[in-house]
């Protein structure tokens, strides 16, 4: 809404109503964009670890017995994530909550301070989303073999299955397993850009309405309205999704410890 | 839009990397080093942070909350245990002095009434001695009154015999005259 606002001071501009360019990654620093370039997404990635670090650090640091607002924030969050562990991988993989709640919440922090306008959204890179479904997948395989050696390969052996039928069964087992990270990567990443180039669009629907003069002035407040539901749509998404990916990674690590089925 | 696009990349283009200009900005390979780099300095640090200091601290939190809404929940129960028994030491206390007043009030009426009987029997029976002496008191005063009735009725038979004849009866007629007249 307010990037819509934004819009209206820059109308003249183009570059403000192209729905894309949101996602641009710029060197804040440099010319060139290097593997050591500090860029807006790098600068974000910062702001949201240093939000999450002040929420779980600072907030718990009184360790109070009956908490505050940032404390007990702090606590939901564990309960939260913490039940989730608990709920699909059981005490064992508590181990993992640490990495879960991690991820949960940059995803989490990340969608929502993506949604403040004129920010970049951490998770709208496509290379964000799939590293951290490659480190996920990583460690389902890694932690898999450590604890299991080849009994891990029984992941892709369903048992009771017709020995005619199995070679078809390994393979989409196999093909499921390794669609796992992509679906994983491109679910979110599809989620924060679609969702953003929407309100943009709306945006821009407002801005060229109110340009164009006659009757599409007076009907200029209607994408106005729909970027406001939109947007509290959108705060929906950021949340779910980055449920969604803790939830997932949970069962993905699930099948780590407990291959057989 | 699309001459923005253009300009844009223009001002950042790379020398023999041709590819910025019409990439899908998500799409654009450019930034993945920097963006993968920046991603594991981040999440690196967040994985620590949280890892080593802010989730055992959440955790001992809890748990010390816990402990203490346990330990105060057991310490309440036990007050309460407490206070009934006091409260039943207390009824039965009440109960004990309510039966030993109305023991002590029973008693006391008991021996009230018996004190009650014996000073009445005590009372009578100094007053059957007294009206005993009495009574023998007036017998021997009626004997007495009696005897000096029988002299009297002696000496009034003796001076009339004498006075009407003349001579002086002998003692022993007299009395059984007076004895006849007695009985008569």
């Amino acid at each position: 809404m307010a990037r819509t606002q934004g819009d209206l001071t820059v109308a003249a501009s183009e570059q403000a109503n192209d729905p894309i360019h949101q996602f641009i990654v710029v060197p804040l620093f440099s010319e060139h964009i290097g593997a050591a370039s500090f860029t807006n997404a790098s600068l974000f990635m910062v702001i949201v670890a240093l939000a999450v670090t002040f929420l779980m650090v600072l907030g718990t640091s009184g360790k109070a017995i009956v908490p505050g607002r940032l404390q007990a924030a702090a606590e939901i969050s564990y309960e939260f994530v913490a039940s989730t562990v608990r709920g699909t991988m059981g005490q064992e993989g508590m181990r993992f909550f640490p990495l879960v709640f991690s991820l949960f919440m940059f995803v989490v922090f990340s969608n929502i301070i993506g949604l403040i306008p004129y920010t970049f959204t951490v998770t709208s890179q496509i290379v964000v989303t799939f590293a951290f479904a490659a480190l996920v997948i990583g460690a389902v395989i890694i932690y898999g073999v450590m604890r299991n050696g080849l009994h891990f390969l029984h992941l892709f052996v369903p048992s009771g299955v017709p020995a005619l039928l199995l070679p078809f069964i390994v393979l989409i087992e196999i093909i499921s397993f390794v669609s796992r990270p992509v679906s994983l990567s491109v679910r979110l990443f599809a989620n924060m850009l679609a969702g953003h180039i929407t309100l943009k669009v709306f945006g821009g629907f407002v801005v060229m309405m109110l340009g164009s003069g006659a009757l599409a002035v007076v009907l200029s407040p209607l994408p106005l309205v729909a970027i406001v539901l939109l947007t509290a749509f959108e705060l929906l998404v950021a949340v779910l999704q980055a449920y969604v990916f803790a939830i997932l990674t949970c069962v993905y690590l699930n099948d780590a410890i407990h291959p057989g089925h | 839009m699309a001459t923005e696009h253009d300009s844009h990349s223009a001002g950042t283009e790379v020398p023999g990397g041709a590819a910025h200009s019409d990439v899908f900005p998500p799409f654009d390979t450019n930034h993945f080093s920097s963006q993968l780099l920046w991603l594991a300095l981040t999440f690196g640090a967040l994985y620590l942070l949280m890892s080593r200091i802010a989730l055992p601290r959440v955790a001992a939190i809890l748990e010390n909350r816990q402990a203490t809404i346990t330990g105060d929940l057991d310490y309440s129960i036990a007050m309460q245990k407490q206070a009934e028994e006091a409260g039943l030491a207390c009824d039965e206390l009440v109960a004990n002095a309510r039966m030993r007043a109305q023991a002590l009030a029973e008693e006391t009426h008991l021996r009230l009434a018996e004190e009650a009987v014996e000073a009445r029997k005590a009372l009578e029976a100094d007053l059957k001695d007294r009206l005993g002496s009495a009574e023998l008191r007036i017998a021997e005063a009626k004997a007495r009154a009696m005897h000096t009735v029988e002299e009297i009725a002696t000496e009034a038979a003796t001076a009339i015999v004498q006075q009407l004849s003349g001579k002086t009866p002998d003692a022993a007629s007299i009395a059984s005259a007076l004895a006849a007249a007695k009985t008569a």
